[in-house]
């Protein structure tokens, strides 16, 4: 075997078990499928059916890869599911038509703008329901903030027995 | 009192909150086709292109269908419970061979011995898109009445064998058709 050419430091073998360790760990997953070679460049009839194929990859998300969308992932399923989304278009079927038909197979999580049902009540309000208490808090606070500082304001006679007790220790 | 106490509320809250999101697994997404029938299909067998398999031959028993491909890492890591299974006769195993070619499959499955009944064999990876799938292995159990009873992603531990798949598979044989 080959020396490694840098020093490592004194630590290292430590944390290098370390990071196996926690390789090993790792539960094994499902993978991801083969890429097909290389893919082939796609023909529209008209430039409003490629805005409405861009269109419909932006909306449509890759599972194997869950943040990329289907126009950005490079995976082996993206590329399946790019053909097919062309070929339905080909076959001049709308929009809709091709997002049911990907939800009906991958569920709502293929869509990144997902619809609002009761599972997803707390996806979309929960962001408000947080901001909501978020200032329902502050605004407690401050008010609670101005009643204290009131309270410690020396009323009007404790003024003046303050101002009595100074006057006498002058003279 | 109140001020030390609900920082620590807000601060156990959060741990559950975070402990329960960590241990999910991100990519295990929920089918929409459990309670569902099987996307009709029809695909020539592996060994025998002259022969088919279908959504037909599905029906009439509570079967497995198990999708993998000789390029599935994961596949082999599952493969000797598959074939503990076959064993057991407990259960029939059909498999779709996913986005492969036949001669790798075949080498494969000589290799390291063939625990299906039978084997869909699925180039294109059309079936595929028509299931959901979007990995390897997944493996549905699938009712008398052709229906999707549950569909596992990732390779089938013995843990996820007992406590998911053999629960399932009573049931559904217990019911009468």
């Amino acid at each position: 075997m080959m020396k490694l050419p840098i020093a490592l430091p004194p630590c290292s073998g430590f944390i290098l078990m370390l990071l196996l360790a926690l390789n090993l760990a790792q539960p094994v997953y499902a993978d991801a499928q083969p890429r097909s070679g290389s893919e082939t460049l796609l023909e529209f009839e008209d430039a409003q059916t490629k805005d409405r194929y861009y269109s419909l990859l932006e909306q449509l998300r890759c599972l194997v890869c869950q943040n990329q969308s289907l126009a950005d992932s490079d995976a082996g399923l993206a590329q399946d599911l790019r053909r097919k989304v062309h070929e339905m278009l080909q076959e001049g079927a709308g929009d809709r038509e091709i997002i049911d038909f990907m939800v009906a197979r991958y569920g709502d999580f293929v869509l990144y703008n997902p619809p609002l049902k009761t599972s997803t009540v707390l996806l979309w309000f929960g962001p408000f329901i947080l901001a909501g208490l978020g200032i329902l808090g502050l605004v407690i606070y401050l008010l609670r903030r101005n009643e204290q500082k009131a309270e410690s304001l020396l009323s009007e006679e404790r003024r003046r027995r303050a101002a009595e007790l100074l006057n006498k220790s002058k003279t | 009192m109140s001020k030390t106490i609900i920082p620590l509320v807000i601060f156990i809250g959060l741990v559950i909150l975070l402990a329960v999101g960590l241990s999910r697994d991100p990519r295990v997404v929920p089918s929409p086709l459990i309670g569902k029938s099987v996307p009709a299909f029809e695909l020539p067998q592996l060994h025998d292109p002259q022969k088919t398999f279908g959504t037909d031959d599905l029906k009439g028993q509570v079967s497995l269908l198990n999708v993998w491909g000789s390029w599935c890492v994961s596949c082999r890591v599952e493969h000797p419970l598959l074939l503990q299974v076959a064993q057991q006769n407990l259960i029939p195993i059909y498999g779709l061979n996913y986005k492969d070619t036949r001669e790798d499959a075949i080498n494969w499955l000589d290799q390291l011995g063939d625990p299906y009944s039978a084997v869909a064999f699925d180039a294109a990876g059309e079936v595929g898109i028509d299931l959901g799938v979007y990995g390897a292995p997944e493996t549905y159990i699938i009712d008398r009445n052709g229906m999707i009873a549950y569909k596992h992603i990732g390779p089938i531990s013995g843990r996820d064998w007992r406590e998911k798949f053999l629960p399932v598979i009573q049931q559904l044989k217990n019911v009468k058709s």
